[in-house]
């Protein structure tokens, strides 16, 4: 299955949805896709400001073009998601999207979207981190292989 | 802005300026004015450590990080020469980070900053004039140091609503032109013109030129100015020259045609300053339109507001369509038009006071200039709102054209 993990930009998170046969939906092959992109020039992302207006389907003009921009970039994401894993509160070290408020709009639009979901706090103890893991991967487990879907 | 001259080096601390799809544009304006972008290296433990240590908890991690690159200038981890803070408009958190940022390596430092809200409709021409402000108070503090002007030297300030013209001769003004700005060059020419011949000498015998305003670049190439500057410092030095403030703090605000500028002053070399130019309701255009309507000239709009009672005549809207309806509203209500003369200057000086002075630091000497610093009701709405009283200079309204003219005096030597 593809499984928007959220930071999205979690290494750690990407790895393990990988290593129990699932799609990562992460941050990185959206940059990627824009990076690599022939005919732009719009360092150090190539976001231009053409992409917080596609953001407004998602929050209106009033929300800062940041939060716009970054909801340009998620939106296939969002769109492909059939499950996902969101950390609460996590160390900077594990992945960051660096703004609250698209932390705040992503984590609803994915608890609306009704769709198999992991919520989870960042662990601050080798115990907790033991758990941590140990819930991902039953997350994981119960869903639906991405080769055995169709 | 030569290319001999050794880049001034930015630091940009920002948050959200890349995934507004503006970097590029940030990048365009520092290019133009001969500057490096630096973006202060730190730690991650700096990053989180940072809200204890600068007092502020904040919910998002890129205003962290914009927290702990101020802390890693003031500490000197990296050297820079000026500062540009940028966030999201209409980001509240950030907007409280923007303006304590920028408070807290102004006040230890000394660097100058500046502070600005881009949404993805900010260009590098919208970034040019404050880059350009930037790295002249960096790089220029001796001739932004000159408090007399020497020689014969000539100012003109090319501005988006009025072109002005000054002729000075050892420390006085002996020739003044006034326009209309309709072409560029044209009015530069008859303001220029008038000045001189009003000074009584000829075009060639000026000493030095100094350019300023909208137009600068066009009418400094075409006049071949020794000086071609940005009106932030050009009108900071005009105004503490022309209030004779030139020692000590001061602060100077313009409202203009197109934008206004809120400026604060230490000893004539600007500090922190705003810029703003989003609403046409906050600017002369909406003094002049409200002349218009009640049939007097923008020269009697003042003395008529200071006749009136601004609190008479409820405003529901500060814009320059509704808000002038409004006005129209309440004289068919029985306002009468000085009430309504003085709610129009009450509605611009309170945009000025809400959106601006809020993001600098007020403190006396308020200095007011430009021609909108002529229309009376204007000042005594801002002393009313900032309980100050406010210095209206002698010739004002040439603020620009005189501190480009002043100026331009430290290039007699060359």
């Amino acid at each position: 299955m593809k499984v928007f993990i959220y930071p999205t930009n979690s290494l750690i998170l990407s790895d393990l949805v990988e290593r129990f046969g699932h799609e990562p939906l992460a941050i990185m092959q959206e940059v990627g896709k824009k990076v690599k992109s022939q005919g732009l020039d719009s360092p150090p992302l190539n976001i231009t400001p053409e992409d917080p207006k596609l953001g407004l389907k998602y929050a209106a003009v009033e929300v800062p073009s940041g939060v716009r921009g970054r909801m340009s970039l998620f939106d296939p994401l969002l769109r492909n998601a059939e499950a996902a894993i969101v950390v609460r509160d996590p160390v900077i070290s594990f992945g960051c999207m660096g703004c609250a408020r698209t932390n705040e709009l992503v984590n609803f639009l994915l608890r609306a979207k009704k769709i198999p979901l992991l919520e989870l706090d960042y662990p601050s103890n080798e115990e907790e981190a033991k758990e941590f893991v140990y819930k991902i991967s039953e997350f994981l487990k119960s869903l639906k292989p991405a080769e055995e879907k169709k | 802005m030569t290319s001999t001259e050794n880049p001034v080096r930015i630091a940009q601390l920002s948050c959200g300026a890349e995934y507004s799809g503006i970097q590029k544009e940030i990048d365009s304006a520092v290019k133009q004015v001969n500057a490096v972008m630096v973006y202060p290296e730190v730690d991650i433990a700096d990053i989180e450590s940072i809200e204890e240590e600068f007092g502020l908890k904040v919910a998002s991690p890129d205003l962290k990080l914009v927290m702990a690159r101020a802390k890693s200038i003031v500490t000197g981890k990296v050297q820079v020469d000026a500062v540009f803070v940028a966030t999201c408009f209409r980001c509240a958190e950030a907007a409280l980070v923007r303006s304590e940022v920028r408070r807290y390596i102004h006040e230890k430092t000394g660097i100058p900053v500046i502070s600005y809200s881009f949404t993805e409709r900010t260009t590098a021409g919208t970034l040019l004039t404050r880059m350009e402000a930037l790295t002249t108070t960096a790089r220029r503090k001796s001739l932004l140091a000159r408090e007399k002007q020497s020689g014969l030297t000539a100012g003109i300030d090319s501005g988006s609503t009025t072109t002005k013209a000054v002729v000075m001769r050892d420390d006085k003004i002996i020739g003044k032109g006034w326009v209309p700005t309709i072409k560029v060059l044209e009015s530069a020419e008859e303001a220029y013109a008038n000045a001189l011949k009003e000074a009584g000498v000829k075009r060639e015998e000026i000493q030095a030129l100094g350019t300023t305003g909208y137009g600068r670049f066009l009418i400094g190439e075409h006049f071949k100015a020794d000086l071609v500057q940005e009106e932030i410092t050009v009108n900071s030095k005009g105004a503490v020259y022309l209030a004779g403030k030139q020692k000590g703090t001061a602060t100077v605000l313009d409202i203009g045609g197109m934008d206004n500028k809120a400026i604060s002053v230490i000893d004539g070399i600007p500090g922190m300053f705003t810029m703003g130019g989003i609403c046409a309701g906050a600017s002369g255009r909406f003094l002049e339109m409200t002349a218009k309507r009640l049939g007097v000239g923008i020269t009697e709009l003042g003395a008529l507001a200071v006749k009136g009672k601004a609190e008479n005549v409820k405003m529901n809207s500060y814009c320059i369509v509704f808000g002038i309806q409004s006005l129209v509203n309440s004289l068919a209500a029985g306002n009468t038009p000085a009430d309504v003369a003085a709610a129009a200057c009450h509605s611009v000086a309170e945009q000025l006071f809400e959106q601006q002075l809020q993001e600098i630091d007020v403190k006396e000497p308020v200095i007011m200039v430009g021609g909108t610093a002529l229309i009376e009701g204007l000042p005594k709405a801002v002393e009313e709102l900032l309980k100050v009283k406010v210095i209206v200079p002698a010739n004002a309204q040439y603020i620009g054209a005189v501190g480009a003219a002043l100026l331009a005096s430290g290039f007699i030597s060359k």
